[in-house]
């Protein structure tokens, strides 16, 4: 796995105040609360490290307040980390002067914003092309990049409107249009759907489903929706009070909740999306076999739950190598469903 | 129940006057020391004339050292300004060429050049893009500059009265022969100036560019006035100076203001240099840069531009800062540098706040312009500060009005070109002409009236007996009014001098009566209450500063009478109508488009209808300073009411209050400190109009700036100015300390 990693934080700090880093020096990088609370400093992001992997979606999650955001500013060094090491793609971001930032930054990263951080003065198409622009590309490869991009995300026939005339939905398809355009290695998305309705949000999600289907890249996602993270991540991580608290799978996170806070998150998530059979299956008992009704370990277990409630007896359960692997009885898959109690 | 209600407040006020913290009692100690102090010392009562520190003088000599003998080296600082002036002409030479001068050919050169350079530079962008276009240009104005350099000598040598370095022969003359072949062409010897047709109407069409029909027949409307009361040949002698400053002013402040946005170090020292340029009136600006730079078009120039920069500087950081940080940081994403993130992301997002600061910069630049009338500037002003010193009111109603209406189309085209800028929305596909219909139009007229002009004398400038109206209607005019005020004075005399004899002079008398150390003891309780300790120091610092080195104290206490007792009248004006403008939209309307039009006018303007009721005197000055300051106390009162929140008035309606009851005991004490911000803004404005009321009288500082013009006595008029400055400073922190606190007890951002 290490080979694959894009982004890699170790020992984050940010914090604002006075003097950051003097304050940071002075409590020997780890400053306690109480330090935090004497000398009227705000620690956004406390010691946070945590790896991102080539071609996963990696969420953030917390509250707001709890430093996701400011962590993310921090990746893209929008705001720059009072001390610790980030590397991107081997090597060290936080070395890079403004001229080598702005170059990453025309290339490697696009960012959506939960605002959209449209440009109100420009049109759709011109938006989009902006980051072309400001590259030095010349204008007819910049607007047929732009044009494939707005099409990409279902604007077609809009590309003149200006953003004050477009839904929010459609001016988060424009922000995500206009962060693809680079086609950049690594895409942060900062609570991109948070704005819109609730139907519209979940059309988005799909949306983006869709696209990440296509173009397969790596993730930052900030949100501070348990459902949307479990929805849309390949692994989240919970952001407490600038801390990372836990990192994890959702089904991990769901199964094995590192705190009471975690498990707060976890206790309304839709478990039967979240936790597969594997996760959750017995010991076979000698008696059963790998029939033709057994199911999978990937299953999520939503999709069998009504064909283990309906059987009198355990189903079984076999690997991806089609070998019996264990077996799911009636008794377990309700605990799954509806415990809250660890399994 | 009331007897305990008094034994309540008995107790209430004996505790208070025992408790050392109290406000009352710090009040009365230090009135009661005050008191005593200039009861024993006689310097405590007024300060001594021989105890004040001379800046005055030394301020003085340091202008007359840099004016007669002061060098840098090469030449003398005379040398250096007057080059700086000759600089500053040229492009005023230009405009006035344009709008009412008229020019011989070769002074037209730099004109033709320039257009040039730009329809070359415009033509190369569109083939080969903007570095090419830049080329372009610098290679033809650089070719003719060079050509050029022989004459440009000349020409500064002429004005420092020296021999030239370069003899004009020594001319190439590629540059000269546009010139030449005009010459050639033409029968007369001079070019003629933009016929006023074409002025009127090209504000037509620019004015139904931005605002539509009715925007356009005020402009015409507005602009024609000008041409048919015979004034326009003044008009556009101001509109010149105008038309120059505006540029001037808008690019330094634009530049300052970026600067301040991206160094801190530059915002500490500009933002207070901002401060005291704010709270200092017009007429101080006049008498440094007379001493420098003498009288006439250019020292006006100058003052103006120095004096209209800083509100564009002030909208240029408030653009910047207000850009949503989303949009910021997705330039910042998209790999912008530093500067195509301020030209392409930041300033076109806050273009409507620019644009209103630009709109506020002509406002300034028309409202100085006419001001410099007192140094020498030509124009409406200069017209209308002779009318007015003659007594000639018919005269100075009819120039008065078109400085108004010009004002108002000025105010009005950027206005609508703010909101028509920043109003985006895409637009069907259209053919060339209907895209470009403003531009035809206005070049098709262009060559029209300067076409017919050529036939007709009067396109190019009405005769005196086409006119409308002429100076005998003028006279006539001069004749109903002064009738009619010699018909009122009966009547107006005796209430002018009761009021003056009765209230006006003896609440005077009784300030004057107040030892400073009453004063200085009583404002630094004020502000310890409201600021602690760092405003305390403040406001101590600038009372003293005023008492020793402006070095007339009854001035100042002059001028705080004026403002005072004007600040009275306006907040019972303008409080109470506000409050009805915020009840009812019908009279909102009515009432914001009469504050509109009131802050259109330039301050100049407000002398008028005060000497037409009360000639001279105090209650004249007072009646001045009102309708010019009442304004924002109307403005934030309604804001303020209209600021509250829905929920909170809906709450007190359903927790039973009268009408009465919701206005006094909620929404009166939630927007007190909007409003108060109003007052604020009404003492700022009372204290710069009292200034320019030292034409009618009053012995006060703006009375010493007025009197330190003719005499060039810099020192003299920089003092006072910054005595008025230092006033408004203390008024604005305690003030403005105060809004704060309260608004973060009631929770309001």
């Amino acid at each position: 796995m290490t080979d694959d990693v894009q982004i890699s934080c170790r020992n984050v700090w940010k914090v604002f105040g006075p003097d950051p880093a003097g304050f940071m020096a002075r409590h020997g990088g780890a400053p306690s609360a109480e330090a935090f609370q004497s000398e009227g400093c705000i620690g956004a992001v406390q010691d946070v490290s945590f790896d991102v992997h080539a071609g996963e979606i990696l969420i953030i999650m917390g509250l707001s307040g709890s430093g996701k955001s400011t962590m993310i500013r921090c990746i893209t060094r929008l705001n720059d980390p009072t001390t610790g090491t980030i590397m991107f793609e081997g090597s060290d971001l936080l070395a890079a002067n403004d001229a080598e930032m702005i170059e990453i930054r025309r290339h490697k990263m696009g960012m959506v914003f939960q605002n959209f951080g449209l440009l109100p003065h420009r049109d759709v198409l011109s938006n989009v092309a902006f980051p072309l622009e400001v590259q030095g590309i010349d204008l007819a490869t910049r607007i047929a990049k732009a044009q494939e991009m707005v099409d990409l995300v279902g604007l077609g026939g809009r590309e003149n409107y200006f953003p004050r005339e477009l839904s929010g939905g459609q001016q988060q398809r424009v922000g995500i249009a206009r962060s693809l355009a680079v086609e950049p290695d690594v895409w942060f998305l900062d609570e991109p759907f948070s704005a819109l309705d609730p139907l519209i949000r979940s059309e988005m999600q799909d949306e983006f489903i869709r696209l990440q289907r296509m173009l397969k890249k790596t993730i930052v996602f900030i949100t501070h929706d348990f459902e949307e993270a479990t929805k849309l991540a390949d692994r989240i991580g919970i952001m407490k009070d600038g801390r990372m608290v836990q990192l994890s799978t959702p089904e991990e996170m769901v199964l094995h909740p590192a705190d009471d806070y975690v498990a707060e998150f976890a206790r309304n998530a839709p478990r039967d999306r979240i936790v597969s059979v594997g996760a959750v299956m017995e010991k076979p008992n000698g008696r059963s076999k790998a029939t033709a009704n057994a199911i999978s370990t990937k299953s999520k277990i939503g999709e069998v739950a009504e064909q283990v409630l309906t059987s009198a007896k355990p189903v079984p359960v076999v690997g991806t190598d089609g070998k019996l692997a264990g077996q799911l009885s009636r008794e377990r898959i309700t605990k799954a469903l509806f415990g809250n109690e660890e399994l | 129940m009331s007897a305990l209600a008094t034994d309540h407040a008995v107790t209430g006020l004996k505790d208070r006057l025992l408790d050392p913290q109290s406000t009352l009692l710090q009040a009365l100690v230090v009135v009661a020391v005050g008191v005593v102090l200039a009861l024993v010392f006689d310097w405590a009562r007024v300060w001594p004339t021989e105890w004040v520190i001379p800046i005055k003088v030394w301020i003085s000599d340091t202008f007359t050292y840099l004016d007669k003998q002061a060098t840098l080296g090469l030449f003398t600082v005379k040398q250096a300004t007057r080059t700086i002036a000759w600089f500053l002409k040229q492009p005023l030479l230009w405009s006035e060429y344009l709008l009412w001068k008229g020019a011989r050919p070769h002074q037209l050169l730099p004109i033709f050049w320039m257009s040039a350079a730009a329809i070359a530079g415009i033509v190369a962008y569109q083939l080969r893009g903007p570095r090419i276009a830049a080329i372009v240009v610098m290679v033809t104005l650089g070719v003719v500059l060079v050509d050029s350099v022989p004459l440009i000598f000349a020409s500064i040598a002429k004005a420092l009265r020296v021999e030239p370095i370069l003899a004009p022969e020594a001319l190439i003359g590629i540059s000269q022969w546009p010139a030449d072949a005009l010459k050639a062409m033409m029968s007369k010897s001079k070019v003629r100036y933009v016929p006023w047709v074409t002025i009127v109407l090209g504000f037509g069409i620019l004015g139904h560019w931005v605002g539509g029909w009715r925007l356009a027949l005020t402009s015409v409307l507005c602009m024609g006035y000008l041409a048919v009361t015979g004034l326009w040949r003044e008009s556009m002698k101001t509109f010149s100076l105008v038309l120059v400053a505006v540029p001037f002013s808008a690019l330094i402040g634009l530049w300052l203001g970026v600067w301040v946005t991206r160094s801190q170090r530059a915002a500490r020292i500009i933002t207070p240099i901002f401060d005291l340029m704010q709270a200092t009136p017009h007429l101080a600006y006049l008498v440094p840069v007379v001493v420098m730079f003498g009288a006439g078009q250019v020292p006006a120039l100058i003052a103006t531009v120095i004096f209209a920069m800083p509100p564009m500087a002030r909208c240029t950081i408030l653009a910047i800062q207000t850009v949503p940080s989303d949009i910021s940081e997705a330039g910042r994403m998209s790999g912008c540098t530093p500067r195509q993130l301020l030209w392409k992301v930041q300033l076109p997002a806050s273009q409507r706040t620019l644009l209103l600061g630009l709109n506020q910069v002509i406002m300034q630049t028309l409202a100085m312009v006419v001001i410099c009338s007192l140094v020498g500037a030509q124009g409406l002003g200069h017209k209308l500060l002779f009318s007015l010193q003659q007594l000639k009111l018919g005269f100075a109603t009819m120039q008065g009005a078109a400085i108004v209406l010009m004002a108002i189309v000025l105010d009005r085209i950027t206005q609508a070109y703010a909101n028509r800028a920043s109003d985006y929305s895409h637009l069907e596909p259209k053919t060339f002409v209907q895209r470009h219909a403003h531009v035809l139009l206005f070049t098709a007229m262009v060559a029209i009236t300067i076409l017919a002009s050529f036939y007709f004398r009067d396109v190019s400038m009405l005769s005196k007996k086409h006119l409308l109206v002429n100076s005998k209607d003028a006279l006539e005019l001069d004749k109903v009014i002064k009738a009619y005020t010699f018909a009122m004075i009966d009547f107006i005399r005796p209430i002018r001098d009761f009021i003056t004899i009765y209230m006006l002079i003896p609440l005077r008398d009784f300030y004057h009566l107040i030892p400073w150390t009453v004063t200085g003891g009583v404002l630094a309780v004020l502000s310890y209450r409201m600021g602690g300790w760092s405003l305390t120091a403040l406001t101590s610092s600038l009372l003293v500063f005023v008492i020793l080195t402006v070095g007339n104290w009854q001035f100042a206490i002059t001028t705080f009478y004026f403002v005072s007792t004007a600040l009275i009248i306006c907040v019972v004006i303008g409080v109470p109508l506000g409050i009805w403008a915020a009840r009812s939209d019908r009279v909102a309307k009515i009432v914001m488009s009469g504050c509109d039009i009131l802050q259109t006018f330039p301050s100049f303007i407000y002398l008028l209808p005060a000497i037409m009721l009360f000639r001279v005197g105090e209650l004249a000055i007072i009646t001045a300073i009102v309708p010019y300051a009442t304004v924002p106390a109307i403005r934030y009162t309604y804001l303020g009411l209209k600021r509250i929140p829905a929920v909170t008035l809906e709450a007190a309606i359903a927790n039973g209050c009268t009408p009465w009851q919701k206005l006094w005991k909620v929404e009166l004490p939630v927007a007190v400190p909007e409003i108060m911000l109003g007052v604020n803004q009404t003492i700022m404005m009372g204290l710069a109009m009292t200034a320019i009321t030292a034409l009618i009288g009053g012995q006060d500082l703006g009375q010493e700036i007025y009197r330190a013009l003719p005499t060039s006595d810099a020192g003299r008029g920089v003092m006072a100015g910054l005595g008025i400055a230092s006033l408004g400073i203390i008024f604005d922190r305690l003030i403005g300390a105060w809004a704060d606190q309260r608004k973060k007890e009631l929770g309001i951002e």
